[in-house]
């Protein structure tokens, strides 16, 4: 089976500065791959890749076996869920227009959309008589953030990007959404690319952890893979585990 | 008070009112437009503020004088004031337009353009709504602006309020000046508090 994302030696540049470097990896259908990272690693870039949020300086990012270059930016977004620290909502709509957004945009028949939100809001654990009308400032930072993934779940995209989505939440929050992400990936079975740099939140959620340092991969391999991992860099996330143990 | 005067009052403050209208029209849908534009061409940005400011600093009443000589937009009338008075209610309207659009929360735009926005929905379903506070109080600005130095249109033949107060000033006459301030003010503060509620009411958060 051909994979769902695949880089083929991608590099990007901002005048001098090379914020990835010769990458090529490889997503499969289903699975969730999680890129690690320190700030600055360019993970984040490397998932605005994906969307075509941004367009590799050279080689090629390919969804479903076609060039992000080559894709309609926009039909390849409103397929792709997106999901970011800040969250994102629209502050003047309310929860329920901005998880119908994309279904919207897709001219869904109104009632059509009124189910699906209803049904995705169900889905988070925000009941949708209690808070499809309310606007995003009435929510607490966790509650923003299950919108944030209803709307992205919204049209049913086959493909979701997070981008250290909860890494704004306090612990309880933060393990609460990690849950919830684990459920939903039972059901849904999407593919998904999560960004982070939280080793423990990048064990416990990626299928495939993908280590970036300085714009290139350094490691690529499955959680209990990566627990025996050798490199300097995986070793030194690594270390932030042993550290919490000892504390 | 000399017989008729509450008459010319009234048709005067009509003239001005009129004027003023017209100036503001012009300026905002130009500025608005312009502000737009602006965000789209960040290369202009420093070109098109720069004109605005530089019409800005220049001395009302020389403004209205430099007009005069200009072939086909200059001379002596009406329409030469509405053209100064676009010129001066334009920067702010330009500037809060381009202030209130990128002032959007760049995580919104970026989630917006990544939910598969075209330009055109960005723009008016995202930016100009959340803009718009910023966007009238600019508005609300010039418009009170405008009231006030549409007084000086008289200078030039272009009537309004400013006749009283010309006229005034020439005889030195205290109530026929007043006749043309005190209308300006108020009609100033109606425009002031009537925006001021429009723009609360048109704020979407």
């Amino acid at each position: 089976m051909s994979p769902v994302v695949a880089f083929r030696h991608v590099s990007y540049r901002i005048g001098q500065r090379e914020l990835l470097h010769d990458l090529s990896f490889e997503v499969q259908a289903g699975e969730t791959l999680v890129l690690l990272g320190r700030s600055g690693s360019g993970k984040t870039t490397a998932l605005k890749m994906i969307n075509g949020l941004l367009r590799p300086t050279s080689g090629e990012v390919l969804v479903d076996d076609m060039p992000t270059t080559a894709w309609d930016p926009i039909r390849l977004r409103r397929r792709t869920g997106y999901v970011i620290q800040e969250v994102g909502l629209f502050p003047h709509f309310t929860v329920s227009d901005n998880v119908g957004l994309v279904p919207r945009l897709e001219g869904w028949p109104p009632p059509d959309v009124r189910a699906r939100t209803e049904a995705l809001l169900a889905q988070v654990g925000l009941p949708y008589a209690q808070f499809a009308a309310r606007y995003p400032r009435e929510l607490s930072g966790g509650q923003r953030q299950r919108v944030g993934v209803a709307r992205a779940l919204a049209a049913d995209p086959p493909l979701l990007l997070f981008d250290e989505p909860f890494g704004a939440l306090d612990p309880v929050t933060r393990l609460e959404l990690q849950r919830q992400f684990l459920a939903l990936r039972r059901d849904l079975r999407k593919t998904a690319i999560f960004v982070t740099h939280d080793v423990r939140e990048a064990l416990v959620l990626g299928s495939r952890i993908g280590l970036l340092h300085q714009g290139s991969l350094v490691q690529l391999a499955p959680p209990q893979e990566f627990l025996r991992a050798s490199t300097p860099e995986a070793k030194a996330f690594l270390a932030c585990l042993d550290w919490k143990r000892e504390g | 008070m000399p017989v008729g005067l509450p008459r010319e009052i009234l048709d005067l403050t009509l003239e001005h009112l009129g004027m003023v209208f017209v100036s503001v029209f012009i300026a905002a849908t130009a500025g608005i437009a312009g502000g737009i534009l602006l965000t789209r061409r960040p290369v202009w940005q420093g070109w098109l503020l720069g004109f605005a400011n530089v019409m800005q600093t220049v001395p009302s009443l020389a403004l209205f004088g430099f007009l005069i000589p200009i072939p086909l937009i200059g001379g002596i009338g009406k329409h030469t004031a509405i053209i100064a008075l676009v010129l001066y209610a334009l920067l702010p309207i330009l500037r809060n337009t381009l202030a209130g659009i990128m002032g959007v929360d760049p995580a919104v735009r970026e989630s917006a353009i990544a939910m598969g926005m075209t330009g055109r929905q960005l723009l008016w379903e995202v930016e100009l709504p959340l803009a718009a506070r910023t966007i009238l109080a600019g508005v609300r600005v010039a418009t009170v602006t405008t009231i006030g130095t549409a007084t000086i249109a008289a200078a030039i033949g272009g009537g309004g309020l400013g006749v009283f107060i010309f006229r005034g000033l020439a005889s030195v006459d205290t109530t026929l000046i007043l006749a043309g301030a005190v209308p300006a003010a108020a009609i100033a503060l109606l425009a002031d508090g009537g925006l001021g509620w429009a723009e609360k009411k048109f704020s979407p958060v």
